[in-house]
């Protein structure tokens, strides 16, 4: 009962013209950078921060306009990978299996309107598993002390590597990169400056936006000027869409497979490391194995295009939860969500949603309205964002580029906050060639701070004891399931990796 | 080849970091941790990974030819002199500049790359400046 108020409260604080309008620009922004290949959730929404300040929004309506562009661009992504067998972001790779066989067979309107709704279906299962689970995690995490959160932000970071990089050191480097930009600045407990290496401008840290925009967005232009890459994919190809509603026979067929999957994918976003993309795969693989008796999965089987969106979007609405009820996001686009509040100043976590609860509740109603616009959006008007296809990359990516800088000189106005941005523009495309995930470096940055001072909390707290860190049960806990979630995948998890990376979307490879 | 060298940057990084660590000044009012016990387990980390990466590396990256990687430098130092000459130039000529060369090397023609460069820049003007009231650097002319 008491949820039912909360999220009628919630829908109070939604329903204003400002709120709604900002769905609506959200969702629209959303399904357009997921359609583009080259502009995924988490890039796209890193460009978008710099407007939600400068637009002088609240917490509540930033994140409305932010997570309706996370929700967009996971309906949008499949536009593309239906209608040109590129995935526009990487959650939307599996879709391309069925996705483009069934376009090619000219079934392409009912892939779209069928993957539509799949898609529906998925986030708005998965926003009742929000309302229902965050709540209950809230209420464990109330438990926590210090040392449990050191261990907690420990697990993070330890399971991030099994899902996002073929290669664990990598992850564990990446990790340990982000740590260590996130200690530049004045020592927050002593007031010591510390790596600032007399550099005015670095005494108060890394601003995090800074480093997010140019690792994702910026180093995304230096990968296309890589390879020249200054096309439209859609260019003279043909996109007859045809019949925008699936055959009641085809939706029968495909219900059983989006109810399975979309449960399955919240699952997969819910645990720390996973996003959208592992959910994605994860359906596609157990409902291959579970109904494709026939073999037509992979020759455009209409539940070959159901599972994986289904998946993909359940699993966007997933990984919320740990971001909201823990503060602790385990894909790449909740990273950026967090930093997004985090310079509002509030502190996602339990007390979240004991001290701001308009946030939580305002937010989740806003993704209830935020589908069904997103539904509107993506079937009957579908045909809108298959022309936005035909933009060329040579006039995107300047555009890209151009917005990152005023975003940024926006928040801060200074040159120095440019040149750093550059700066972690060249240093993304690097570690990009060098296959090391960028997710872990921005967690780094983005938590390094609070894991530090949970662990000289803790540890002062006990006198200089060390071993309180493992002290409690909750903490050993934390720390058995950590250790297991990294050396679990270096057991059995080159299998599933392999299967996931030879798919990966080249252009836009930032996992999500 | 590349992810050893790749690896050995990461352990001087490792180690110029750790040394760095212990270079901080701790002030007499410290807790029982002091700022320097959390760096130096990154910096642990940072160097045990470096070294399983260089210990067992990757298959080789997909370098670009010299030519485009030529581009990727040429494309960073027209990034820095635009963030440099943004509070010079003033924003609508800087952007333009910046926007029309991407789009030169993207393989846009040069009636095209003009195009996009002033339609970026005037377009971002309208929708940030003039409809959003967002600061934008200045130039002598006051745009």
């Amino acid at each position: 009962m008491e949820l039912l108020s909360n999220l009628g409260d919630g829908f109070f604080i939604a329903l204003t013209w400002q709120n709604l309008g900002l769905a609506l620009l959200g969702c629209f922004l959303g399904t357009i950078m997921g359609a583009l290949p080259g502009l995924g959730p988490s890039n796209g929404v890193a460009i978008l921060i710099p407007l939600a300040f400068t637009l002088g929004l609240g917490a509540t309506p930033s994140l409305i306009l932010l997570t309706s562009v996370y929700y967009g661009a996971m309906y949008g992504g499949r536009i593309s990978s239906i209608l040109l067998g590129i995935p526009g972001d990487e959650p939307a790779m599996m879709t391309v299996l069925d996705g483009y066989p069934m376009a090619k067979k000219g079934l392409a309107g009912e892939a779209l309107s069928l993957s539509g709704i799949a898609s529906f279906i998925g986030a708005f299962l998965a926003t009742w598993g929000l309302i229902l689970l965050a709540p209950q995690l809230v209420k464990i995490a109330l438990l926590f002390g210090p040392a449990e959160y050191f261990a907690l932000f420990a697990l993070a970071f330890m399971t991030l590597g099994g899902v996002s990089s073929t290669n664990q050191a990598k992850s564990a480097f990446a990790a340990a990169l982000g740590l260590g930009l996130a200690t530049i600045g004045v020592d927050t407990q002593t007031g010591v400056p510390r790596f600032t290496f007399g550099e005015v401008h670095l005494y108060d840290g890394l601003d995090f936006l800074v480093a997010i925009v140019g690792l994702f967005a910026l180093s995304e232009v230096f990968i296309f000027l890589e390879t020249r890459h200054g096309g439209s994919d859609a260019a003279g190809r043909n996109m007859q869409i045809g019949k925008l509603y699936p055959p009641m026979s085809m939706l029968k067929q495909c219900t059983p497979t989006m109810l399975r999957t979309s449960v399955l994918g919240f699952i997969a976003g819910v645990l720390p490391g996973a996003g959208a993309s592992l959910g994605s795969f994860i359906s596609y693989s157990m409902e291959k194995r579970l109904v494709d008796k026939e073999g037509t999965f992979g020759t455009g089987d209409p539940r070959g295009v159901a599972a994986p969106e289904a998946g993909n979007n359940a699993a966007a609405g997933g990984a919320l939860v740990p971001m909201l009820a823990l503060g602790v996001p385990g894909s790449g686009t909740t990273a950026v969500l967090l930093a997004v509040l985090l310079s509002l100043n509030i502190t996602p976590g339990p007390l979240l949603f004991t001290q701001n609860p308009d946030v939580v509740w305002g937010l989740i109603a806003a993704l209830f309205i935020a589908n069904f616009m997103l539904l509107a959006l993506n079937i009957p008007m579908v045909g809108l964002f298959t022309r936005v296809l035909m933009v060329p990359s040579r006039i995107l990516m300047p555009i890209v580029a151009m917005v990152s800088f005023v975003g940024i000189y926006g928040i801060s106005g200074s040159t120095f906050d440019l040149l750093v941005m550059i700066g972690f523009g060249v240093l993304g495309w690097v570690l990009r060639k060098f296959d090391v995930p960028l997710v872990p470096i921005i967690l780094g940055t983005l938590l390094g701070n609070a894991m530090e001072n949970n662990l000289r909390r803790a540890v002062t707290i006990d006198n200089g004891n060390w071993f309180t860190l493992f002290d409690s049960p909750l903490a050993l806990t934390l720390w058995v399931i950590a250790i297991i979630g990294f050396v679990l995948p270096l057991i059995v998890g080159a299998r599933v990796k392999s299967g996931m990376h030879a798919r990966r979307d080249e252009e836009g490879a930032i996992s999500d | 080849m590349s992810d050893r060298i790749f690896g050995v940057v990461g352990m001087l990084l490792a180690i110029g970091y750790a040394l760095a660590a212990f270079a901080i000044e701790e002030s007499f009012l410290s807790d029982a941790v002091g700022p320097k016990a959390f760096p130096l387990i990154i910096a642990t980390i940072l160097g045990l990974s470096s070294a399983v990466i260089v210990l067992r590396p990757d298959a080789e990256p997909t370098w670009p030819a010299l030519g485009r990687l030529v581009e990727i430098v040429a494309a960073v130092v027209v990034l820095i002199l635009y963030a440099e000459m943004l509070p010079v130039a003033g924003f609508i000529i800087a952007t333009a500049f910046a926007a029309a060369y991407l789009a030169w090397r993207l393989g846009s023609s040069a009636l095209e790359a003009v195009a996009v460069g002033i339609g970026t820049s005037i377009g971002i003007y309208v929708i940030f400046h003039l409809v959003l009231g967002l600061s934008l650097a200045r130039g002598p002319f006051g745009f």
